[in-house]
């Protein structure tokens, strides 16, 4: 089986989650990338060196620069003439490309994909993760999007894949890009992140959160994540919501600090390999996952944690 | 302007799915369903836009069991005009539900459809995106903010790492992110009111739309359970427990 994995990139380097993506499309067959942007060189350079990648197919044109779905759809499924299966991360950019090419190919999606099980067997979380369906596509072609989370990421250097230029029908002058608020931090990345400090509704305000949160963060040099309560409530950006509606994390050690554990938040954090729960309600559901539990009050606690570290 | 909102009955977003001891799905018998969190966003907005004086219409659609009538009425009594629903007891993939919309959105001519990002059942997160490519035409996914410009659509999308804003000619497809409004409750006169509205009532064939699935679902089994740890009794015991894991 040949497959093509969409890479996510800022055109100017390759995210951690495509690596996850060539995880899975190896388990499939021979893996070749499409790297569509703008002046995006380096990308196809370091695509090209990631270990098991066979071809990676470039497409430079101003009308991919943003990785609009409208213009790198068409491209893409132009490209599944040879290819069996096509593969994106389950990243805002995946999720929005991934359906479109589906329609083209006139194939039904197989959405977040947690394990191969077959040639076109896969198992995918159901009702906020609280069922795994395992599902067999009757489609003679393939559209995934992967759950990063649940793949070990490839060795992103060992690879020495041909480059090859390819060209696409470009602008389809239905939508343009204008502007985009992309947070710029020190931090690592919440979905790459091997330590992430979150917290919950009980950090009462913007000021708390920041106050109480940030210092263990920077202490553990960890990314900083949330519950939608506290997303909700105006503490932090959308961007930190930890949840089946937000973000899926699966860190080395995941430190939920005043959250209690809702269904949904669970749903983003179970995976991680340590829980780490701190919370003065003892009954609080965050504990019946946490590997190591503090019942304490954060004001407290937090602060003595973050000056003994 | 027309905008059509497609809405989808699925569990209630208080209630724990179970999975049935036979392994073919999630018990649904005797749960409490309701319309989808996000395709409530989805109402709420349209109606937002006939506020602002940017829709003239909104037409809901749903496509599922006849109770799904309830979901569409609930449509209704929040705003919405008028309702089609497209009657079966099959489960429609998010493929068939597109086409279906796609013919729909053919007969309405709507400049916007504005649905959920995806349902908190099945958890796609394709059916906008399907639809918009089945048209032709762009989408707005994740929006944290629509505004209605002269021909186009202004939409500011939550993005991996922030926000991005896009601007797209109409006709367009949106699909909701939690945050891009606190849906309304319908009012008891409203909800009165609601059921005079028309609702029609369809079926796939009549769109000449083959429902037949190409997914089989061959398992449906409960996640690994995790198992609680232990509580340590002070801040001291838990900074030894984690200097034990490496991290500091």
């Amino acid at each position: 089986m040949k497959t093509l994995v969409l890479v996510e990139h800022d055109n100017t380097k390759v995210a951690d989650a495509t690596l996850a993506v060539v995880t899975a499309a190896s388990k499939l067959g021979e893996v070749h990338l499409l790297v569509a942007g703008h002046n995006c060189g380096s990308v196809a350079e370091a695509a090209a060196k990631i270990a098991g990648v066979g071809k990676v197919h470039v497409a430079d044109d101003a009308a991919y620069a943003n990785g609009l779905a409208e213009n790198v759809a068409p491209l893409a499924a132009a490209l599944m003439a040879d290819h069996d299966a096509f593969l994106a991360a389950a990243t805002t950019q995946g999720k929005n490309v991934a359906p479109r090419v589906a329609v083209h190919l006139d194939v039904m999606q197989v959405s977040e994909i947690l394990s191969v099980e077959g040639p076109k067997t896969f198992t995918r979380p159901i009702y906020a993760g609280n069922a795994i369906a395992t599902v067999e596509s009757g489609d003679e072609k393939l559209v995934i999007t992967v759950r990063g989370t649940a793949f070990e990421k490839a060795a992103a250097e060992g690879g020495s894949a041909t480059v090859e230029a390819v060209t696409g029908a470009g602008d389809a002058g239905v939508s343009t890009f204008v502007s985009s608020e992309i947070a710029k931090s020190e931090r690592p990345e919440l979905t790459s992140a091997k330590i992430i400090v979150s917290g919950g509704r009980a950090l009462k305000d913007a000021e708390t959160f920041e106050a109480t949160i940030t210092p263990l963060a920077d202490k553990l040099g960890a990314a900083i994540g949330a519950s939608r309560a506290a997303v909700d409530a105006g503490y932090v950006p959308n961007d930190y919501q930890v949840g089946q509606t937000g973000k899926i994390v699966a860190p080395e050690v995941y430190i939920a600090v005043g959250i209690s554990g809702a269904i949904q938040h669970l749903a983003g954090m179970k995976d991680s390999k340590v829980i780490i729960a701190i919370n003065k309600d003892e009954d609080a559901p965050i504990f019946q996952v946490a590997d190591i539990g503090l019942v304490a009050d954060l004001y407290a606690a937090v602060p003595e944690l973050t000056g003994a570290l | 302007m027309k905008v059509l909102v497609p809405v989808k009955r699925v569990i209630d977003y208080n209630v724990k799915a179970r999975v049935k001891a036979d392994h073919t799905g999630v018990d649904l018998a005797n749960v409490k369903m309701s319309m989808n969190p996000f395709d409530e966003i989805a109402v709420e907005e349209a109606i937002r836009l006939k506020e602002k004086g940017a829709a003239t219409e909104i037409v809901a659609v749903s496509v599922g069991p006849a109770k799904a009538q309830e979901t569409l009425r609930t449509a209704l009594a929040m705003g919405a005009d008028r309702a089609i629903l497209i009657e079966t007891d099959e489960e429609v993939e998010p493929l068939a539900v597109a086409k279906i919309l796609k013919a729909i959105a053919d007969e309405e001519a709507p400049g916007l459809v504005i649905l959920g990002k995806q349902s908190i059942s099945d958890d796609s997160n394709q059916t906008g995106q399907m639809l918009a490519a089945l048209m032709g035409r762009p989408q707005g996914t994740f929006a944290n903010t629509v505004a209605v410009e002269g021909d186009s659509v202004v939409v500011k999308r939550e993005v991996d790492g922030g926000l991005q804003t896009v601007k797209l000619a109409l006709p367009a497809i949106v699909t909701t992110d939690l945050r891009l409004n606190e849906p309304r409750y319908a009012s008891l006169p409203n909800i009165m009111k609601a059921k005079q509205k028309p609702l029609a009532t369809k079926t796939a064939a009549d769109y000449g739309v083959d429902l037949t699935p190409r997914l089989k679902t061959l398992k449906v089994a409960e996640p690994p359970v995790r198992q609680a740890g232990e509580k340590v009794a002070d801040v001291a015991a838990l900074v030894e427990k984690v200097k034990a894991l490496g991290i500091a």
